[in-house]
């Protein structure tokens, strides 16, 4: 794949290296390295900003050396949390890439049972399966270095990120909910349409993805920075929607876990 | 002296998932040919339980990143069958419109990106990027085309959220979708420049007699809902999906197995064709002839064909559902849902073949129980008996090393298998 001719690219008259890039995938759907394959009009350009050296739904061919390595997907058996180790020691740079990497994801929806056998017994009965009580982020076993949110990763924003990494630019996430981005693009607000939207606390970046299709946001790129819930509560009482509607979005994709969590202990509280 | 010659592939490439191919020869005779599954399980069906109605299509969506339409599809079908409810013709249309894309975004990127490298003698399409730009090219215009419709049909080409059940959250542009029309109409070249290009792939003649499964029988080429048939001639109901599928667990995969009226069956583009094969478009029927390929076909990588044929099939058909669809003013796009207690099972034909979703349901629409058979879960014993077959042969005529580990991997990725998919 490498020619001389792609080593010295220059940007600017500056000389460009191109990132040696692998990408790994513990525990999901594959979809946000599919993402990559789908972005058919830049494909072409994305493969000529890093060199693809490890990318095993795609290619035969693999490196252990490499410079950014993106992993997808949550850990939950031994030998991810073994193979993650290994992936941290190589790269210089590890991006949690896609919801499941930075929060748990869709995964972490069997932890809110707190009852590891119960959930094996339900998909295996009797058959011994080997696999972590818990689905949990790239976070809770190494340092991550860069995290791309959403489920599925948004290309474009996967784009910029690698060309600012190829660039040596700063990386930069919106502080701002995804409640701003809606506003900007002029959708009528999903709460006055009957539809419950996590958008006043969902971090932004997606340009309000769902929202512009008429669904609610259910949160898949975790809190925006300085995120109300309580607030969000309100909003959500007020348009007549049930805590178990408000918490079916908050939970969904593990990255409000914190705040589910003090839900339910404040409803604890109140029962007991 | 004896020989013994080992193959172990640990997580092999090009394919969706994690399997590994063992494989171990004594003096020309195969010992023992394994394909394993080492995929790690996620566990949909307990997370969903305890969920609401809701929930069911856009949690169940995200168990693979490839068919995500047809697994929310199938999960709506699931709901919508329990609550009595009947989407309407345009709703049907849209959905199937939807479908067909991704049917063919996923037959392309297979047929391309997953196993085209291997007829090229290449370890990915990447290569080919310098060597053969004309054909990497039209393999992106074509899935450029089908991801598009569907971003404008479902909202997104992955995980949509357009597609509910009662319907859609929004409509499509109609001015849009006056030009997919000709885009569509501009694909049919390449689909047949595609062709031209498969003919010159050698496709390893090898058969092995099996049981296809699919859906069927309803005088139109099946992909959402309808009876349940097989090439031995079994008939089933859609809510009888568990006579069909029979799973059990096997120690070599944490993917479970199926069995029907043999020991495996088989499910996909191939197993759609030999049973619906006079129900195919008649330009892609022509196509599927040209190729030698007619029913009952027992050739594994001649799923690869009938992928092919299936793109032809699904853009003619595409191209008809968008005259029909532009053709009356829009219809009310999403019907009001009112959740009953029971039973609903959604069977909907997936690129790599039939997939089912069940959920009960309690009288507030939360779901007790939840089954998802999955089209590649189907096929891994299938996989099994023919790599044993197929090494078999191979080891007797003693062939390399390195031919055998092309060919096994060749085998598997013909099956195009989605194995986290079959793991969930």
């Amino acid at each position: 794949m490498e020619t001389p001719r792609d080593r010295t690219r220059t940007y600017l008259g500056v000389p460009l290296t191109r990132p040696r890039v692998a990408f790994f995938e513990l525990s999901s759907c594959e979809g946000c390295q599919l993402q990559i394959m789908n972005n058919e009009d830049s494909l072409l350009d994305f493969l000529a900003l890093v060199e693809v050296v490890n990318f095993r739904e795609a290619m035969t061919e693999k490196s252990d050396r490499y410079d950014i390595a993106f992993v997808e997907g949550s850990v939950t058996r031994a030998d991810e949390a073994e193979r993650l180790a290994i992936i941290r020691k190589r790269a210089s740079v590890v991006v949690a890439f896609g919801s499941c990497a930075c929060f748990g994801g869709v995964n972490q929806l069997k932890n809110r049972f707190n009852d590891a056998g119960w959930v094996k017994e339900q998909v295996y009965g009797n058959h011994p399966i080997e696999t972590s009580d818990t689905a949990r982020p790239l976070e809770a076993f190494i340092k991550v270095d860069l995290r791309i949110y959403g489920c599925p990763v948004k290309k474009e924003e996967v784009e910029q990120i690698v060309m600012n990494i190829a660039l040596g630019k700063a990386i930069t996430q919106p502080k701002y909910p995804v409640c701003m981005e809606c506003k900007a693009n002029e959708n009528v607000c999903l709460f006055d349409l009957g539809e419950p939207c996590l958008g006043p606390i969902t971090r932004g970046g997606c340009d309000s993805w769902c929202p512009n299709n008429r669904c609610g946001c259910w949160g898949c790129r975790g809190p925006a920075d300085d995120a109300n819930v309580t607030q969000m509560k309100e909003i959500m009482k007020k348009y007549g929607f049930s805590e178990e509607t408000m918490l079916d979005r908050l939970e969904c994709f593990g990255g409000f876990a914190q705040y589910v969590e003090q839900i339910r202990d404040g409803k604890d509280k109140e029962t007991a | 002296m004896k020989t013994t010659r080992t193959i172990t592939i640990n997580r092999m490439s090009r394919v969706e998932g994690h399997g590994n191919i063992k494989i171990r020869i004594q003096d020309g005779k195969l010992e023992e040919a394994r394909w394993e599954v080492v995929e790690t399980p996620r566990f949909f069906e307990a997370m969903l339980v305890g969920k609401r109605w809701e929930n069911a299509p856009w949690i169940s969506g995200r168990i693979c990143g490839i068919c995500s339409i047809g697994h929310t599809l199938a999960s709506i079908r699931a709901v919508e069958n329990c609550f009595g409810i009947v989407p309407t013709p345009q709703t049907e249309k849209l959905r199937l419109l939807l479908k067909h894309m991704e049917t063919l975004q996923s037959h392309i990127l297979h047929l391309y990106f997953l196993a085209a490298p291997d007829f090229f003698g290449v370890g990915s399409v990447f290569p080919l990027i310098h060597s053969h730009p004309d054909v990497v090219q039209r393999a992106a215009r074509i899935k450029q085309l089908a991801n598009d419709l569907c971003d404008s049909v479902g909202g997104r080409r992955m995980h949509p959220m357009r597609t509910v059940v009662g319907g859609f959250t929004m409509l499509p542009d109609l001015a849009g979708l006056e030009q997919f029309n000709l885009r569509l109409k501009a694909v049919t070249d390449d689909l047949l420049q595609t062709a031209e290009l498969f003919r010159t792939f050698v496709i390893p003649d090898f058969s092995r007699e099996t049981e296809f499964v699919s859906l069927g029988g309803g005088g139109e080429y099946p992909f959402i809902g309808g009876d349940l048939v097989s090439t031995d001639g079994v008939r089933n109901k859609e809510y009888e999906y568990e006579a069909m599928t029979n799973e059990y667990l096997v120690s070599q995969s944490t993917s479970k197995w199926s069995r029907l009226s043999r020991h495996s069956f088989a499910v996909g583009a191939l197993a759609r064709l030999n049973n619906n094969f006079n129900c195919l478009h008649p330009r892609a029927r022509e196509l599927a002839i040209s190729f030698g390929l007619k029913p009952v076909n027992h050739n594994p990588f001649m799923n690869i064909i009938a992928q092919l044929v299936e793109c032809v099939h699904v853009v003619m058909e595409s191209s008809g559902l968008i005259d029909e669809l532009t053709g009356s003013p829009w219809q009310e796009p999403r019907q009001a849902v009112i959740p009953r207690s029971g039973h609903g099972v959604g069977a909907v034909e997936v690129p790599r073949g039939i997939l089912y979703h069940a959920f009960d349901f309690d009288g507030d629409g939360r779901i007790t129980r939840c089954d998802c058979v999955i089209p590649t879960s189907q096929n891994h014993a299938n996989i099994q008996y023919d790599l044993q077959a197929l090494v078999g042969h191979y080891a007797a005529t003693g062939a390399p090393d390195r031919e055998i580990e092309l060919i096994a991997q060749m085998l598997v990725r013909a099956y195009d298998p989605c194995i986290s998919c079959s793991v969930h």
